[in-house]
Order: C-alpha cells, then structure tokens, then sequence
C-alpha cells in the first residue's frame, strides 16, 4: 500500500465524481430532497390516534379485552398490545421511546365483577403532553362507562376502576428524530452501491482495469482510495443531513463522536459489496440487476423511511438480516437512546460483515484475466 | 544486439480453443517490430501475453529478461502499453490523466512535454470523452510514455483513424525508434509494417506464417518484377509475338513478369525499334499487401479444401 497512488486515485476519482451531475444528484441532493420531503409531509405533529403500548396482565379475561377494545374505539388512541416478556413497562418505554403506556393487572375482570376497586396503571410523558393529554382523556372515558355500567348500590363508591398516572421519563421522538439516521443510513447505501456496482462492471469491460494494472497501482490501493471517497461523501451527506434536521425541522438527536464508526464502516461495507456484485456479473447490465436486488429491500425495509420498531414482527425479523440494519439501528442508538451497548453490538455485526465482504471483494475482483 | 523480447513456443488455449499454437520469434532491442495478422489471427493474445495481462498456456516469453506474468509489477517500470480501443475516465482531462499516470509512476508530471510529443497540446484540457478517436489513441500514447518505457506495446494504435491521425501516431513512432526504444506494433495495414517495421512476423491462425525484414518477406514470397506498358492492343499482340512471354492486359496497361533489369531493357528496346505507339512504363514490385494476401489466401484455400476432404 503506498499512500501517493492511494492519494492520486482519490484525486482523480473525486473530479470524475463532481463532474459527474447524476452521480452528485443521487449522493447528495436526493437525500436532501428525501429529507425536506418526508420532513415536511410528517412533522404535523399529533396527526392520528396515539398510540398506547400495553401490557395486559389479565388477557384471559373478556372484561380487560372489551376495556381495550373500548379504547381502542374512542379512535383517539390505539392499542399496542406488549407482551409480558418485555418486562417493566416504563423501562420499556424509555428505551423505545414511547411516550405512553398503559397497564392492566392481573384480576382485573375478577374484582371488577366482584365490586372491587381496581387500578390502571397509565404511564405518560410531560414532554408529549398533548399524546399524554389525550391518553389520559379517552382512558379515563372509558373507565366512567365502565363504571355507570355496573350497578351501584346506592351510598357506595363505584369508582372501581381507577387510573394511577405515572410519568415516564423517557425522550420522547418524533418522526424526525428517526429519519435523519434513516437517511444517513439511506445514502451510506445507496451511494457506493449503486456507483460502484456501474463501476466495476463497466470498467472491466472498457479495459480499464487492464489499463490500471500495467501502473504500479494495486487493486487494493485502488479499493482503498474508493473507500476513502465514499466515507467523504458520506461525511459530507450526514454533515447536510444534521444541518437541515435540527436546523428546519429542530430535530432533537445528540450529535456524538460515537456515530463516527458508522460513518467509516458503513460506506466501506458498501463499496466492497458493490464491488463484490459487480465482480460477478459478466455484463453491466446483469450488474445492474444484481446490484438492485441487494439495494432495495435495504432501502425500504432496515429503517431508513420509517423506523422498525413500527414494523409487522415479520417483517422486523426480515430486517434483521439486511445489513444496513445495523447501521442504522446504531445510529439510532447513538443518536437517540444514548444506548452505547447496544450500538457497540450493531457495530460488530457491520465490522465482521464487513470483513467478509472485503476479503470476498479482493478474491473475487480480478485486474486481469487468465 | 540482445533481444528486448524472446518467445519460444508459445501456446494460449481458451478453453477448447487454441487461440495461439505454439510460436516463436525474438524482438532486438531498440528496434520496431510489427505483428501482422487478420482479424482473430491471435496478434491481441499474443500481445496481451507479453504486456502480462494474460498467462500463456505452454512456451516461454522472456521482455526485457523477465516473465511478464509473474513478474509484472516490475515490469510496468518498464514497459509502456496502448491497448486495443484505449479507454480512460470519461470527465478526466488529457492534462489530468498524464498527472495521474505521472503520481502512479512517481515520475515528475511532464503533462506539457509528453502531449506535445503526440500533438495533442491544444487538447490538453479537453476532456476524455470529449476527444476524436484520433485525439484518444495520442492520448493512450502519451500515457504509455510517461515512465519513460524501454519497450512500447502498440496494439493498432491506428485502427479507425483518419489519414492525417494515423500519421501523427507514425511520427511518433519513428520517433521513439530514434531514441533507441524498442516498439512492438500490431496492425492489419501493411503499409503501416512496410514503413515503419524492421523487421515483421505475419500470423494467421495461431501461427506465425512468414517472418523477417518487409523485404526479406517480400523476397521470399513475393512474385517477380513486373513492366508495365501504357498501350493499346498492338501493343499486347507484339509481347504475344514473343518466345516465352505470357503478359496480362488490364485497363489499357500490359503487364510483362520480368526476372532482371536486362531483360526489361531488352523489352523496351525492341517495343521502340518496333514503331508501335506506347505511353510509358513502369516497373512494380509485390507489396507487403500483396504477399500477405496470397500467403493468408493460400492458407485459407489449404484449409477449407482440407476440411472439404475431411
């Protein structure tokens, strides 16, 4: 490795680049646009029903699954039912980022026949307080009716069903919080794969790379200078991204060096799988092709528009094995929970991923035939 | 002089094909060598193999004293290559490619130098794809001069260029042969050969049918001298009138195969005692053209009849 050719690639590299407008257009103006655009459409704020992520520990009972459907037909909230498993609600709650919650315990349907008071335990958070305005609202609605609905002798409090409001203390984050990594995510993607992809192929098939290997330049220099190029440009989209987000749209993300590792695998996973899928098709367009099929499941199913969690299971578990999961996800991690474990983890998938995908590049990438 | 490239029978298979079927020819230092062959004759392979971009099947090749396949890297130092259809990045400038070989080189960038030497000066900030056909190729050369290379492979370096381009690359190459590099040319117009090659290898179907200087070929396979008389019939009736003599009309001219200049003199003689109105004369002599297309025509006849029996 010699860092003058490495320096003399970039060099020539990043003019063809910015004299190349379609290729600007998709690495940094596509992602603004994308921004500007589902910024614009989503910010709204408080457009459709809250959300009320619940536990319901008396699922049995048909009395708790009517409390629920009840609810559930105010069509002022929803109802996201959450599995036991997850353990303490508000825990839950802070590490996803849901602002409300709601418990149902264990014997809720049994006191309730039997005139015994019952708590609902409802979790919200001051700094949502319009979704947590209206959680409280429809909840305590359908608790009166439950109420009238049982007769009530007379002298006795038919309060049976009560609510016991807890603040979560978790951050609380709008769509826009999600999409500046999901963009970040989009364009760590789609920028090496789509040009590196068009790039192998068709220089292979000119003879440039023939030409490149009658210099002292080696394909890993090469490789290499790439890499480097598409991390600036990363640099360069995540720097506009982050602008215009908390710039326009005040998104509230924490800007860390600890997204610097993604920044730096993520692109140069990309490259060498673009790389990879280039190498191993015979003509540009079987490359093309090839190259479409790994880019756009990534593009719409790991997090980039809308954020997984908000995902059927299934297809949750489809994201799981698409890479740019994981960087996104640990972007997310960084940016937005402040969970430098979980973000550690995502990192070693990438790191070994990309490991992989480097030594598979290098086998399979051929300056010259046979 | 030592030989700047050695081939001792050299064969490339693709696969069931035997592109090349065992060569051998050696290239004296400082000197032009051409490669000449038709389409698909296997000139590209045989190239490719000594610039290292292909490994050879059988056979060894020696440039400049070393395997071009293993030891390329150190070769390239070296070496200056055009490949067939030269290509470069499409937005890069002609002044900008010769930096960018010149860092890869780690040789001081002479961008001005170089693409005067391929009048290529008022191209200089042109880019790539921008360029003529013509304007690519003295591109291509520029580049494969930048390391100062002891050996230039030239792979049809005129092949679709105009008239006035394809002697620009020939100026250069003369050039190249006055500083003592040694040139290796493919190319399938003889004229280029004849011109500029001292010596010329022609192959044909993997291999190398006729070798030596232009002259030498010409010598060798070549037909006789011919005379040839502007005139009419009578004329044709008075070399028909001659013991031994068969001459050919063709658009008013009389051809008359000759074996030394006396007896040419001894034709024009007696055709001016004779009184028969004639226009002038001139002796012809079998070009490389001529040779090449009876030796490869000959070979093709051998091979479909051949293939006829079979």
């Amino acid at each position: 490795m010699n860092g003058r050719r490495i320096a003399a690639d970039l060099k020539i590299t990043a003019r063809g680049y910015l004299r190349n407008p379609v290729a600007l257009f998709f690495a940094l103006v596509f992602p603004l646009i994308l921004i500007l655009l589902f910024g614009l459409i989503f910010s709204g704020g408080s457009a459709g029903p809250v959300t009320i992520y619940t536990q319901n520990f008396d699922h049995q009972s048909p009395a708790s699954q009517a409390f629920l459907s009840a609810l559930n037909n105010t069509s002022a909230v929803r109802i996201q039912l959450v599995p036991a498993s997850v353990g303490n609600l508000s825990t839950y709650l802070g590490q996803n980022g849901y602002a409300v919650g709601l418990v149902v315990p264990a014997g809720f349907a049994s006191n309730y026949s039997h005139g015994v008071p019952v708590h609902v335990t409802l979790f919200t958070n001051p700094q949502a307080a319009s979704s947590a305005g209206i959680a409280l609202g429809a909840v305590q609605g359908v608790a009166n009716a439950f109420n009238l609905a049982i007769a009530c002798p007379p002298l006795k409090d038919c309060q049976l069903i009560s609510i016991a409001n807890q603040n979560v203390g978790s951050n609380v984050y709008t769509y826009i919080d999600y999409l500046i990594p999901g963009l970040i995510g989009f364009s760590i993607l789609t920028s090496p794969m789509f040009s590196m992809v068009d790039v192998t192929s068709s220089y292979r098939k000119e003879g440039l790379f023939r030409q490149l290997s009658l210099t002292p330049l080696t394909r890993a220099e090469w490789l290499t200078s790439r890499i480097l190029w598409y991390i600036l440009l990363t640099f360069l989209s995540a720097a506009i991204m982050l602008g215009i987000g908390l710039g326009v749209f005040g998104a509230h993300v924490t800007v860390s060096l600890e997204i610097l590792p993604f920044l730096v695998l993520g692109p140069f996973f990309f490259v060498a799988l673009g790389m990879v899928a280039g190498s191993a098709a015979r003509t540009p367009e079987t490359a093309a092709v090839i190259g479409n099929i790994i880019t756009f499941p990534m593009m719409f199913l790991t997090g980039t528009f809308f954020p997984v969690s908000e995902f059927p299971p299934a297809l949750q578990l489809v994201a799981r094995v698409l890479p740019l999961y994981y960087v996104i996800d640990g972007m997310n991690q960084v940016m937005l929970f402040g969970n430098l474990t979980a973000a550690g983890l995502d990192l070693l998938v990438i790191l070994a991923a990309s490991v992989v995908v480097f030594v598979l590049a290098i086998v399979l990438f051929r300056w010259r035939d046979e | 002089m030592p030989s700047a490239i050695e081939v001792r029978g050299l064969v490339k298979e693709y696969g069931p094909v035997r592109a090349v079927r065992g060569i051998s020819f050696a290239v004296p230092e400082g000197s032009v060598f051409a490669f000449l062959g038709p389409n698909g004759a296997g000139k590209t392979t045989t190239t490719e193999i000594l610039e290292g971009l292909r490994r050879p099947s059988q056979g060894e090749v020696r440039v400049l004293g070393r395997d071009p396949w293993t030891e390329g890297r150190a070769l390239h130092f070296e070496t200056g290559v055009i490949p067939q259809d030269f290509h470069f990045f499409e937005k890069i400038t002609a002044r900008e490619a010769v930096e960018y070989y010149s860092a890869l080189f780690h040789v001081r960038p002479k961008a001005d130098d170089l693409l005067a030497r391929v009048a290529l000066t008022d191209k200089a900030d042109a880019r790539f794809d921008t360029l003529s056909g013509g304007q690519k190729q003295k591109l291509g050369l520029a580049l494969a001069l930048v390391n100062d290379p002891r050996i230039c492979f030239l792979d049809e370096p005129t092949t679709g260029l105009d008239p006035h381009a394809r002697r620009a690359i020939w100026e250069v190459i003369r050039k190249l042969r006055e500083e003592g590099r040694t040139v290796f040319l493919t190319t399938h117009y003889l004229e280029e050969a004849q011109l500029l090659a001292d010596r010329v290898a022609i192959i044909h179907r993997g291999q190398i049918i006729a070798e030596g200087s232009p002259g030498e070929i010409i010598q060798a396979h070549g037909g006789p001298a011919r005379l040839v008389v502007a005139g009419g019939p009578a004329v044709a009736e008075f070399f028909r009138g001659r013991e031994g003599v068969a001459p050919t009309v063709r658009d008013g001219q009389v051809e008359v195969p000759i074996r030394s200049k006396e007896e040419g003199l001894g034709y024009l003689d007696a055709l001016r005692s004779s009184g028969i109105p004639w226009g002038g004369f001139t002796v012809e002599r079998d070009t490389l053209e001529d040779v090449f297309v009876r030796l490869v025509g000959r070979m093709d006849d051998g091979v479909l009849k051949s293939e006829g029996a079979a």
